[in-house]
């Protein structure tokens, strides 16, 4: 079982940094595209209202292996060449995820008390006072945990890139197994990466959570 | 939009200038994206009669027709099994007795943490080591099941123990056993207040099916792939993935548009007084699950009381 690990560094090591590109490269654009997603949904221009409600109602309805499948077999197609597999599915996990990110937000700015917006204003706020002072800093207090749950949810998604040539821990069995490791063993530590780095996050979702804890 | 409407006045006259103005930005943004996009299928000919056709094949309809089926027959076992696993973990989660809570707990915990695809690749291509063969069917359905039930198992979990103490304390008062407590007075109530979220979950689950695509299940997207390839239909792999996408997409917002009619009559009827708390304009999201799941949803009872 260790001379599975312990005898494939190389491949394993390839592997785990396919996994934190997937995770961090998706996690960054979900986190820019969401937050824009999210004000938009807040705004008060209806336009863009509309288009932030059918975008994530439109994507979270779609399997993300539908998604990854447009990019990696629809995309180059369009586009007319050949691209890299690494560079689409790194989209596909943001667009997807940036749903969350949007609906995380959205909630977040909700559980702020209308009171709270509503003093704010009655001192004479401008709007973006109310928002910078007051709203944002407790809705963005609230929404560290969820926030955090997504992000790894992200981290488990990664995995899907597997069905697109992507080499990542999703995909390290069909490495392996032309190198005649036992299927069984290479799965099984996949699994243990994968709750090790979970572990991790929620740690740090604890940590965080009762660091800014906001007391109503 | 009743909650955020507060955060910003009725707008005044150049208020309504500038809402106009990105209103405008809006639409000349989303024109510019669909232009480019219908360039692109223009310019690689995907308009095309011949890519087209295979649309117009009966026996073509036939296998979307059974790709569909096998993505719903795993969707429909997968969601019974989960529902009944959630129950068992829920309840073992909530027991009095170290000796099942902690053992339970550890088990949600873990079937939580890996994802479901690798979960599907050990039961598919791990088992058959040690001499045990699942068909793709098997592996997807017991990789679902695992999966969204211990997601479930904390819904229900967070149901009940939002509850009020006193709904409890009055099942014992009446003389009631812990079964019976369970059983009559706290689970229904939970179920009622948590039904959105566990329709929500199931719209997960729906998805999750087209993981199995990745382990050889001939489901729907199975489907898309094998038309998208076939030469001899001059590889309409973008037509496909139009008519595929719009088949999921329409079934996934039946199950969510669901889930929002259940969550507006919930909120409407007054025997539920459980983690309720009405969102915006848009039903429940994972979210929501999560804030309940956590307390920061300002809860009545022991999640919120800090």
């Amino acid at each position: 079982m260790f001379g599975t690990l312990f005898d494939n560094l190389d491949l394993w090591g390839e592997a785990l940094v396919g996994t934190l590109v997937l995770f961090f490269g998706g996690g960054l654009i979900a986190l820019v595209l969401g937050f824009i997603i999210g004000a938009m949904r807040v705004s008060p221009v209806p336009i863009a209202r509309a288009v932030g409600t059918a975008y994530v109602n439109l994507v979270r309805n779609t399997p993300l292996t539908l998604l990854f499948f447009v990019f990696a077999l629809g995309v180059p197609v369009l586009a007319g060449t050949r691209m890299d597999f690494l560079l689409l599915a790194v989209c596909a996990l943001g667009l997807y995820t940036a749903t969350y990110v949007a609906e995380t937000l959205r909630s977040g700015i909700n559980t702020v008390p209308v009171g709270q917006a509503e003093a704010a204003r009655a001192i004479g706020l401008t709007f973006g006072q109310v928002m910078g002072l007051v709203v944002l800093p407790q809705a963005g207090r609230a929404v560290i945990p969820p926030m955090m749950s997504v992000l790894i949810a992200l981290l488990k998604n990664t995995t899907v890139a597997a069905g697109f040539s992507v080499l990542n821990l999703g995909s390290i069995r069909n490495y392996l197994s032309e190198r005649g490791e036992n299927a069984m063993f290479v799965l099984l530590w996949v699994a243990i990466i994968f709750i090790a780095l979970v572990l991790l996050l929620s740690w740090l979702q604890r940590v965080l959570e009762n660091k800014w804890r906001v007391a109503r | 939009m009743s909650q955020t409407s507060v955060l910003y006045d009725l707008p005044g006259p150049r208020a309504i200038a500038r809402n106009r103005l990105l209103g405008m930005i809006t639409i000349v943004v989303l024109l510019a994206l669909f232009g480019l996009l219908v360039w692109r299928m223009l310019d690689t000919g995907q308009f095309d009669a011949s890519k087209w056709e295979a649309f117009g094949y009966a026996a073509i309809w036939q296998r979307i027709l059974g790709g569909l089926l096998n993505t719903l027959s795993a969707f429909a076992l997968a969601a019974v099994g989960a529902l009944v696993l959630g129950f068992v973990l829920a309840i073992g989660r909530l027991s009095d007795h170290a000796w099942v809570r902690v053992p339970v707990a550890w088990i949600t915990e873990l079937l939580r943490a890996v994802p479901v695809l690798v979960f599907m690749m050990l039961l598919y291509y791990a088992m058959p080591v040690i001499g045990v063969r699942f068909s793709p069917f098997e592996a997807v359905v017991i990789a679902l099941v695992a999966y969204n039930g211990s997601v479930l198992a904390e819904v229900i979990r967070a149901g009940v123990e939002s509850l009020p103490r006193g709904q409890q304390e009055a099942g014992y008062a009446v003389g009631l056993r812990k079964a019976g407590v369970m059983r009559l007075i706290l689970l229904p109530q939970a179920i009622r207040a948590m039904m959105p979220v566990v329709i929500s979950q199931l719209v997960v689950t729906l998805k999750d099916t087209a993981l199995g695509f990745i382990i050889t299940y001939e489901e729907l997207l199975y489907v898309a792939k094998q038309l998208g390839s076939t030469a001899g239909l001059d590889r309409p792999i973008i037509q496909s993935t139009i008519v595929i996408g719009a088949i999921y997409i329409v079934i996934c917002l039946l199950l969510s548009w669901f889930a929002n009619y259940l969550q507006r009559r919930t909120e409407a009827s007054p025997k539920v007084q459980g983690p309720q708390k009405p969102l915006a304009d848009d039903g429940v999201t994972d979210t929501q699950l999560l804030l309940t799941q956590r307390g920061v949803d300002g809860l009545p009872g022991k999640a919120g009381g800090q």
